[in-house]
């Protein structure tokens, strides 16, 4: 019997969940960077 | 992650600096190098797992669920690891660095043990007949790791001083991280539904399919690059979030002061 139905529905989750994190991350990176400036970042050399 | 700061304040605000640190964002030339390889290591997994890889000869194709699973599982354990570590140094050290990368990893952690659990109950309806068991030892233990590290970020949002936050933080980091071992053995020590390792068996001889091995590495080490995307950029943000916290409360003191003595002028 084929299982492809939970198969895409695991898959689609990870893709989905992982994928809106990672839009999160880079848009709230763009709004807190508008705010603070460079010479306040440790990471920028 | 150096601590010089040679920019110049307001220099270069529109355009990536010599080093690929770019002002308007949280991206560098490392989290462009982790992005594009995640990217391709991503394009590959799918390749593999959703097409190129047989079936299992007891699971049938629900095998390609495991290709998702256990790398989320995997990161579960390293990203917890990763606030473990960051939790005692900065016990250690008192140092913000440290509590940072504790809180962004404690992040990630929740974010990938969530979907370790989601993934492994849509395995379990085919297989077990049922999303969830609650007399298996697995399962819940790996609950009850997502929900202690979900009381964790909770503990952080209370308010209180920088220092005690991440104080408190860190003690619960060291609390929930007991369950990892507990998550791990589980299957071996309570012996209920969920099957024991395959991979990291005690023989060291994992008894699998050679590219159903190889799509499962290909996996752990996708989603492990894909962390240390997450790790650079969620720390960046938490860096930039205390920088805002930690300025506008300057700017309210300076803000009293002038007030106070724009007052005591007055009288």
């Amino acid at each position: 019997m084929s299982n492809w139905g939970y198969i895409i529905v695991g898959w689609s989750a990870a893709a989905g969940v992982l994928g809106a994190y990672a839009v999160r991350l880079v848009t709230r990176g763009r709004s807190l960077s508008r705010r603070v400036p460079p010479e306040r970042r440790r990471w920028m050399g | 992650m150096t601590d010089t700061t040679t920019n110049p304040p307001g220099a270069g605000m529109g355009a990536p600096t010599r080093s690929g640190d770019d002002p308007r964002n949280t991206a560098s030339k490392g989290t462009r190098v982790f992005g594009i390889l995640s990217l391709i290591g991503i394009g590959w997994l799918v390749a593999l797992g959703l097409g190129l890889s047989p079936d299992d000869q007891t699971q049938g194709d629900l095998v390609r669920l495991m290709y998702v699973h256990v790398p989320s599982a995997w990161l579960a354990y390293l990203s917890f690891g990763v606030t473990a570590m960051g939790s005692i140094m900065y016990l250690w050290k008192r140092s913000e660095w440290w509590d940072l990368v504790a809180a962004s990893s404690a992040e990630i952690g929740v974010l990938f043990t969530g979907l370790a659990l989601v993934t492994g109950m849509i395995w379990g309806r085919p297989t077990w007949g049922s999303y969830w068991e609650w007399g298996d030892a697995r399962l819940v233990t790996t609950l009850v790791l997502f929900l202690m590290f979900l009381g964790y970020l909770a503990v952080r949002r209370i308010p209180a001083d920088t220092h005690v936050r991440s104080r408190r933080s860190a003690i619960v980091a060291l609390i929930a991280v007991v369950d990892i071992p507990l998550v791990h053995f589980s299957v071996k020590w309570w012996r209920t539904l969920h099957q024991e390792a395959t991979v990291l068996s005690s023989d060291f001889d994992p008894k699998i399919d050679d590219l159903m091995l190889f799509t499962l590495m290909v996996g752990l080490v996708v989603f492990t690059l894909v962390y240390v995307w997450f790790m650079l950029h969620r720390f960046r943000v938490a860096w930039l979030e205390e920088q805002l916290l930690d300025h506008s409360l300057a700017d309210a003191i300076e803000a009293r002061r002038a007030e106070a003595v724009g007052t005591g002028a007055t009288t």
